[in-house]
């Protein structure tokens, strides 16, 4: 169930840790798959795998070249969402980083103090 | 199971009009209430090191307002504020909320927190009118943002 929604749309295919860093690899720019298996130390079929999940939600593109099939990034689908979705995910993370601490120090207080 | 020794904060889109934001902690939930809700407390780590939070008014209860005001180190101001809708210590709080520099995009939020074991779990919904009032809640929300990501960068060089 929550296998098919991870590639529904651009924002969930990314949320798997093998296809970001495919993104991140197609980041620099085009390339064959060869390159992206040698990177991700992955068996060809899972890398194919994950390109074609990629492929489906238009993040990434590929076309012939002579024997070769070159991948490259289309970031658009990413756009309106991802980033932020990302940067909000990060901010909330740092701010309840500090809460820790904060709720460290009142757990500290709570034994302290007892019925006090 | 699941990786529950993560402490990053998972934000998911539940519908077009809705962030929900989701976090574990390792304190019993009258301490998060009483943190999330005392101001010199929200002082500490509501701006989650991004700068300093210079004022914090809340008056909790149904019909109540509260306001931040975050100064980040670039010397910008954010400031937010609302109306307490629901007030349940210790469990939930509903109330509204609007980004000062974005007045027309006024969300609901609900904060809900459970506990099981001594740890509680926290969510925070946060439902806007429409979804483009959502997503510029997410891109402007967070405006005092460091730079962007490397995918973000590639995103903007792919247009």
């Amino acid at each position: 169930m929550a296998r098919a929604a991870t590639t529904a749309d651009a924002f969930n295919a990314v949320a798997e840790p093998r296809r970001r860093q495919i993104l991140d690899a197609l980041s620099g720019g085009e390339r064959p798959v060869n390159d992206l298996v040698a990177l991700l130390g992955l068996a060809q079929p899972q890398v194919s795998k994950h390109l074609r999940v990629l492929r489906e939600v238009g993040l990434v593109e590929v076309r012939g070249d002579g024997r070769q099939r070159m991948y490259r990034l289309n970031g658009r689908p990413l756009r309106p969402i991802y980033d932020w979705v990302r940067a909000y995910e990060q901010s909330w993370s740092r701010r309840f980083g500090e809460l820790d601490a904060v709720l460290a120090e009142l757990m500290e207080a709570d034994g302290d103090d007892g019925d006090g | 199971m699941t990786v529950t020794g993560s402490r990053a904060a998972v934000v998911t889109l539940p519908a077009d009009t809705q962030i929900m934001i989701t976090r574990e902690f390792g304190a019993p939930r009258h301490l998060l209430f009483l943190a999330w809700t005392t101001p010199e407390l929200i002082r500490r780590w509501w701006s989650g090191g991004r700068g300093e939070v210079t004022s914090v008014e809340v008056d909790l209860r149904p019909g109540g307002r509260w306001r931040y005001v975050l100064a980040a180190q670039d010397g910008t101001e954010a400031a937010f504020h609302g109306e307490y809708l629901e007030v349940v210590p210790d469990e939930r709080i509903v109330s509204t909320e609007v980004y000062e520099g974005l007045p027309d995009a006024e969300a609901v939020t609900t904060l809900t927190l459970t506990e099981a074991g001594g740890r509680t779990t926290l969510t925070l919904l946060v439902q806007h009118t429409s979804r483009e009032n959502r997503d510029r809640h997410l891109e402007y929300g967070d405006s005092l943002q460091e730079a962007m990501d490397l995918l973000e960068q590639a995103a903007l060089a792919a247009r």
